[in-house]
């Protein structure tokens, strides 16, 4: 160990190159059919025979961007991170390559099955039980690797992104299996092992975690060793740190019941997913406050710099979306909120604010340095900030008020105590707000089709070979947090 | 504070990693654990039976076509929701529901108690085309469903499936599953033609029939409960 340490690491860029491609594609994809199934809300005669329907497009369009975009960058972004924390090569180039080519295989496969309407039914766990077989490889592929590589590492201190990566890595292992146990009938049809509120419970324990341990951990770990290299600043506190991520990581996994509030679950088991609701404003404010206050005595960069903008307001937007949970949380508001748009704009402000922002820096910080080049155009990436911050709020305010609109009618009576509006009545008066939320998501899509041009004219201008002299400075020599990780 | 214990654990790798699996843990065992051991003695509602053949393929035709992303099938305890679905959703009548179909957003309403609200010949028109029967619904028009044959040739298998996870079908439903639900699809089309709707022989057994058979047998058991109106919230 000790006589490599004198040479230069040669990091494995290859398999992070290949991810953040990856994630370009499936970002467009996924995007795009959200875009499509935000139409046929808007006008049902966008919907087309069995295959482009909205009942098989929908899932197409949360697996596509939460496992293909989303995790890709995460992937990319641990594969990048882990080696430079570790001061060392991946453990396994091979295993490498088959958790790059074996995962986006899988992404291919999920989209064409859920098409054809192959699907276990449950939230973000759709894929039947052979894709599932298969995630389950990949994943342990992936942690060998990571943890293969911590094990090798030649840097003492784990640094705190590492630690959210590692408790995603486990986290995510033990919901895909507990929550997609099934029976098979055939190749592509299979009953769940769970029946009823048991099914229930078990399904949102994995649902709500997934948004906990794949669209928060993960992307947290990016914004620990991101954000202090972009803003050339250590993390504001070690300390906030450790608080932070233990009582994150303990409390999260408690709230999935908050999805069954008023239903046939036991009474304690709602309560426990309300009251450890609650409780997570806490630590998810303080991964927000670490990650703002990182900007002290720096602020004035955020004028000039995308990136850290986009940084910025995903942490707002985390800050924003870990507040309305918890109030949704509450059994009066989720009365109201419970079954209608609300939930949907609470996702997106989460989904399209925090990960997307985060992971769109990550990228704009990623490829000009593994293709050696400066980043096509600032410009643009300026503009893509914007349209990306408008379309958020295009989508996500039609989305509150339809929410609302929409429960306080089902709920109106008239003075004798008889249903003010019929269902469709209801369907009819939000109709606009399904419009407005198409041209928000439109906007919002625009902005990534910017990235991608700028991305792909960066890729063109450099090269994935190493330069021969050495790079250029554009990676900042600053180190990330305490002790030059 | 602990800051220098912290460091210490920071550079052990398989530590850091079982304390946080021992995190992650705590509550995993608390919300998996005790409710799981109430699934095995949880009673059905007095009179849920187990899906017929015919009701088991058009539920597996629901899960296809993602109804459940649009319509829920989890009526809450207010008295608005009472009023416009009937009685509140209740524990037993799930245990047969493999997957559970609560749904997370109304687009469309809740179909819990859809069963026997309309004829079969509402639900036909509807599938085909919404807009028939409600100009502003913008559900998409299922006319496909009307057009495909059933296919029940895994429908003995799927039985057979469910009855090994617990739902109690005799042998003769289980071997004769899908000419038990080519028998009853005949009486759903029989209901239709009796309705005016005309339909060749593909549309008298096509996916739509079995469809409709499930939607159909939604909510039966609870009907015969009374409904406690003191349980219920003033919402």
């Amino acid at each position: 160990m000790a006589t490599e340490s004198i040479g230069r690491v040669e990091y494995d860029m290859a398999v992070v190159r290949g991810f953040a491609l990856s994630a370009l594609l499936w970002g467009v994809v996924g995007m795009a059919v959200g875009l499509l199934a935000a139409a046929q809300l808007a006008w049902p005669e966008w919907n087309w025979g069995p295959y482009l329907h909205f009942g098989r497009v929908r899932p197409v369009h949360t697996n596509a961007v939460i496992f293909g975009f989303t995790l890709g960058v995460v992937f990319a972004g641990v594969y990048y991170g882990v080696q430079r924390l570790c001061r060392v090569r991946m453990f396994s180039d091979t295993l490498s390559r088959l958790n790059l080519w074996g995962w986006n295989a899988i992404i291919v496969a999920a989209a064409l099955t859920l098409l054809s309407g192959h699907t276990s039914g449950k939230e973000y766990a759709e894929l039947e039980w052979p894709l599932d077989v298969a995630i389950a490889v990949v994943w342990v592929i992936f942690a060998i690797n990571v943890f293969g590589t911590l094990w090798r590492r030649r840097e003492q201190q784990l640094y705190s992104a590492i630690w959210f990566w590692i408790a995603t890595i486990l986290t995510i292992a033990m919901l895909h299996l507990a929550n997609s146990a099934a029976l098979p009938v055939s190749w592509l049809k299979s009953y769940s092992a769970y029946a009823g509120v048991y099914d229930a419970n078990i399904q949102w324990w994995y649902g709500h975690n997934a948004v906990g341990f794949l669209l928060t951990t993960p992307i947290l770990g990016l914004m620990y060793y991101f954000l202090p290299k972009q803003a050339e600043r250590p993390i504001y506190s070690h300390r906030l740190s450790i608080l932070h991520f233990w009582s994150l990581i303990f409390i999260y996994i408690w709230a999935g019941p908050h999805h069954l509030i008023y239903s046939p679950l036991p009474d304690w088991a709602q309560t426990f997913g309300a009251a450890f609701s609650i409780a997570l404003i806490f630590p998810s404010w303080g991964g927000m406050l670490n990650g703002l206050l990182t900007l002290k005595g720096a602020w004035h960069k955020v004028r000039t710099d995308p990136l850290l903008k986009m940084f910025i307001a995903g942490l707002t937007f985390y800050g924003m979306s870990t507040f309305e949970g918890p109030m949704m949380s509450i059994k009066s508001v989720n009365a109201l909120s419970h079954f209608t748009n609300w939930t949907i704009g609470h996702v997106h402000s989460g989904a399209l604010g925090w990960v997307g922002m985060t992971c769109f820096a990550t990228l704009y910080y990623l490829i000009p340095r593994l293709w050696h080049t400066r980043l096509y155009s600032l410009r643009l990436a300026e503009a893509h900030f914007w349209a990306a911050t408008l379309g958020i709020l295009l989508y996500v305010t039609p989305m509150w008020v339809s929410g609302v609109t929409q429960g306080l009618m089902w709920r109106a009576t008239n003075p004798d105590g008889s249903l003010a509006y019929t269902f469709i009545e209801t369907v009819a008066a939000i109709r606009i707000y399904d419009v407005l939320r198409f041209f928000g998501g439109a906007v919002f899509f625009a902005g990534v089709v910017l990235m991608v041009v700028n991305l792909l004219q960066t890729i063109r201008h450099g090269s994935a070979a190493i330069p021969a002299e050495p790079e250029p400075p554009l990676a900042p020599a600053v180190a990330v947090a305490a002790g030059g990780r | 504070m602990a800051d220098g214990r912290h460091r210490a654990l920071e550079s052990r790798s398989l530590r850091f990693t079982l304390f946080t699996l021992g995190a992650v843990l705590v509550g995993g065992i608390v919300l998996l654990i005790p409710p799981a051991f109430l699934q095995g003695t949880m009673p059905p509602l007095a009179g849920q039976r187990p899906y017929s053949a015919l009701e088991q393929e058009g539920r597996d035709i629901y899960v296809r076509e993602g109804c459940n992303v649009c319509h829920s099938q989890q009526v809450r305890p207010f008295k608005t929701e009472t009023d416009r679905y009937g009685h509140y959703s209740v524990a037993g009548e799930g245990v047969y529901d493999r997957p559970f179909l609560w749904g997370s957003r109304r687009t469309g309403p809740d179909l819990a108690r859809v069963g026997g609200k309309y004829p079969d010949s509402w639900h036909w028109i509807h599938l085909e085309d919404p807009r028939r029967i409600e100009p502003r619904s913008n559900m998409p028009a299922f006319a496909f469903l009307t057009k495909t044959p059933l296919d029940t040739s895994l429908s003995s298998k799927k039985l057979a499936t469910l009855r090994t996870l617990g739902a109690p079908y005799g042998e003769e439903e289980v071997n004769d599953a899908a000419s038990h639900a080519l028998a009853d699809a005949k009486a759903i089309a029989a209901s239709l033609r009796a309705d005016g709707i005309a339909l060749d022989e593909t549309q008298a057994r096509s996916e739509a029939i079995a469809v409709i058979a499930y939607l159909q047998s939604l909510g039966h058991a609870i009907a015969a409960q009374p409904l406690d109106t003191a349980k219920l919230e003033d919402r």
